[in-house]
């Protein structure tokens, strides 16, 4: 205190250069930081060393297997799920979320019960009840209800069990999907909307331009989020039945070799590296959806 | 600085060179608003001449600013008639009945009514000049290029021709508020709604936008104005009308509302703000 009130009282000359003496404390010590930084590193290099010693972790069959051509397929395979099945959630639950805004009653209620259901049952029981599909409607008739059918198809033929995967990850997404984009369409500030109709914009023009862009920038964090769970949810695919994914091709191959932990962390190493990818992309889409906003764009 | 020009204008209806009548810019007729069981509009009936400026002004919660909102249909009026340029605004007459009116056709009501908001509502996620060429581009199928131009010139209007590529956020509350206005006339409406464009401002900001407000006045735009600006309204306006309670109390020349009330309730109002 009383040395502020020194610096105040005799300006510049004992500084030199004019400006206020610059406090040059002894910076205060934290023992207790330095000592859990090593126990900390020893933890972990006891735990490296191990994991390279240890037998059971098998290293060389993870090299052996970490590009083999099953993986790296079953790999591929994992993003089509990811991907087809977020873009089915994406498209449902933008339709869901707009329902949940509609003034039709109906709308809202039938909005409202499929979150009810998607939302409160459990995923791997709704892959089960899609591979049961066929056995559920064992044909699709075409035509007028309570009139004629235009034609049959055997529901068997028609979707295959990896449709059925995309099917069901996907409708399950949607439901958490609809509740993103319905916070991202409220949190847009209401004179935004009003401004814009008296500009004359119709609803959708004022949707399309003005509300989504601005709900972006809510939405998409989140939606990262879902997009890399979604990765690593694929690995439920096998209740439909569907085998061709990476973790149940993994497992398929372990149990011919007998080396479930070298193939288990195959597969880890295969998701890991997929999320770190996604999470670069999710950094440069939120980036442009910050345009304008200092605050958001000094986050990202 | 302004009052030469105020003699310009013309008041109440007008009659162009043929003899034809040319009806007022807006008039409403006995025009109700509710909420529930709230009556915010009692029976609104006024006139605004082409070219004429009505300052609103009242306590808040008088509806003011309601009655504004149902000028260009913002607010659906309960009961009574408003029509901008001799056309009912919100519904259609067809057969002795009222239609409600398409949101398209209605979007395309507003066109032709500017409206500048108390806190701006810029479109944060656009540059300046993009939040100015935005509706025409996109309702009236302007090309982009002459849009911009347009863009620019009125930004050369309000004083911002410099800042066509920033954004609403890095502008000052009152520079944000003349690209609203700006933006409001890029669609060339015959009539400019305000609702309180100052109130949200910095004291010192407070003038630039008046500047504005006050040479769109003397080009002749017709412009109803919802202020707390006594100072504005007693320069600019045609008309003064004072609202309280859902109902215009008193409304006549500036010099006689602000400087010569009439009615008890308007002089305990101008006491508190004068």
């Amino acid at each position: 205190m009383s040395a502020v009130n020194v610096d105040a009282a005799s300006p510049a000359p004992v500084a030199g250069a004019g400006g206020p003496h610059r406090i040059d404390a002894i910076p205060l010590r934290h023992p207790g930081r330095w000592t859990a930084a090593v126990v900390l590193i020893i933890a972990v290099a006891l735990f490296l060393y191990g994991a390279a010693t240890n037998p059971a972790y098998s290293w060389d069959y993870y090299a052996k297997y970490i590009f083999d051509q099953r993986i790296s397929k079953a790999a591929t395979v994992t993003l089509e799920l990811t991907v087809l099945s977020m873009i089915l959630a994406i498209l449902v639950g933008v339709l869901m979320a707009v329902m949940r805004l509609s003034p039709n009653a109906v709308l809202r209620g039938v909005s409202w019960t499929y979150l009810w259901i998607f939302r409160g049952t459990p995923v791997y029981v709704q892959l089960v009840l899609w591979g049961l599909f066929a056995t559920i409607y064992k044909s699709i008739r075409v035509g007028i209800p309570f009139g004629p059918t235009f034609f049959t198809i055997t529901s068997a033929d028609a979707i295959s069990v990896f449709w059925l995967a995309v099917i069901g990850l996907g409708l399950n997404e949607a439901a958490y999907m609809a509740e993103i984009v319905r916070a991202g369409i409220i949190s847009v500030n209401h004179g935004q909307i009003e401004a814009a109709t008296a500009l004359g914009l119709t609803w959708w023009q004022t949707m399309r331009h003005i509300t989504l862009p601005q709900a972006m920038r809510i939405i998409i964090p989140p939606t990262g989020n879902e997009v890399i769970s979604m990765l690593k949810t694929t690995s439920l695919v096998t209740a439909v039945p569907f085998t061709m994914d990476l973790y149940t091709r993994s497992r398929d191959i372990s149990a011919e070799t007998f080396t479930p932990i070298p193939l288990l962390l195959v597969a880890s190493t295969w998701y890991l590296a997929f999320t770190s990818v996604l999470m670069v992309g999710q950094y440069f889409l939120e980036k442009h959806f910050a345009k304008g906003l200092r605050r958001a764009g000094a986050h990202g | 600085m302004t009052t030469e020009s105020t003699q310009g204008r013309a008041g109440g209806p007008t009659v162009d060179g043929g003899g034809a009548r040319v009806p007022d810019m807006v008039r409403a007729e006995n025009v109700w608003k509710n909420y529930g069981n709230l009556d915010v509009l009692k029976g609104i009936s006024l006139r605004v001449g082409r070219g004429e400026v009505l300052c609103l002004i009242g306590p808040s919660g008088s509806g003011k600013s309601t009655f504004l909102r149902c000028i260009n249909h913002l607010e659906k009026v309960n009961a009574g008639r408003l029509w901008v340029d001799g056309e009912l605004i919100g519904y259609r007459e067809r057969g002795g009945a009222l239609h409600e009116m398409h949101p398209k056709d209605a979007a395309r009501q507003r066109r032709n009514i500017g409206m500048v908001f108390q806190q701006f509502n810029l479109f944060p996620h656009m540059t300046v000049l993009d939040n100015i060429t935005c509706a025409p581009v996109l309702t009236t199928g302007a090309k982009k290029p002459q849009a911009q131009q347009r863009a620019r010139e009125l930004l050369d209007r309000v004083g911002l021709a410099d800042k066509a590529s920033a954004y609403p956020e890095q502008l000052s509350g009152g520079q944000q508020q003349r690209v609203a206005i700006a933006r409001a006339l890029a669609l060339s409406p015959k009539l400019m709604l305000f609702d309180e464009p100052t109130s949200a401002l910095d004291p010192e900001l407070v003038g630039e936008v008046l500047d504005v407000m006050r040479d769109l006045a003397d080009a002749g735009m017709t412009m109803v104005v919802v202020t707390h600006e006594m100072g504005f309204a007693r320069e600019v306006a045609d008309t003064v009308a004072f609202m309280d309670g859902g109902v215009v109390v008193e409304m006549g020349a500036p010099g006689d509302v602000i400087g010569n009330p009439q009615h008890g309730r308007t002089r305990a109002f101008l006491s508190k703000v004068l």
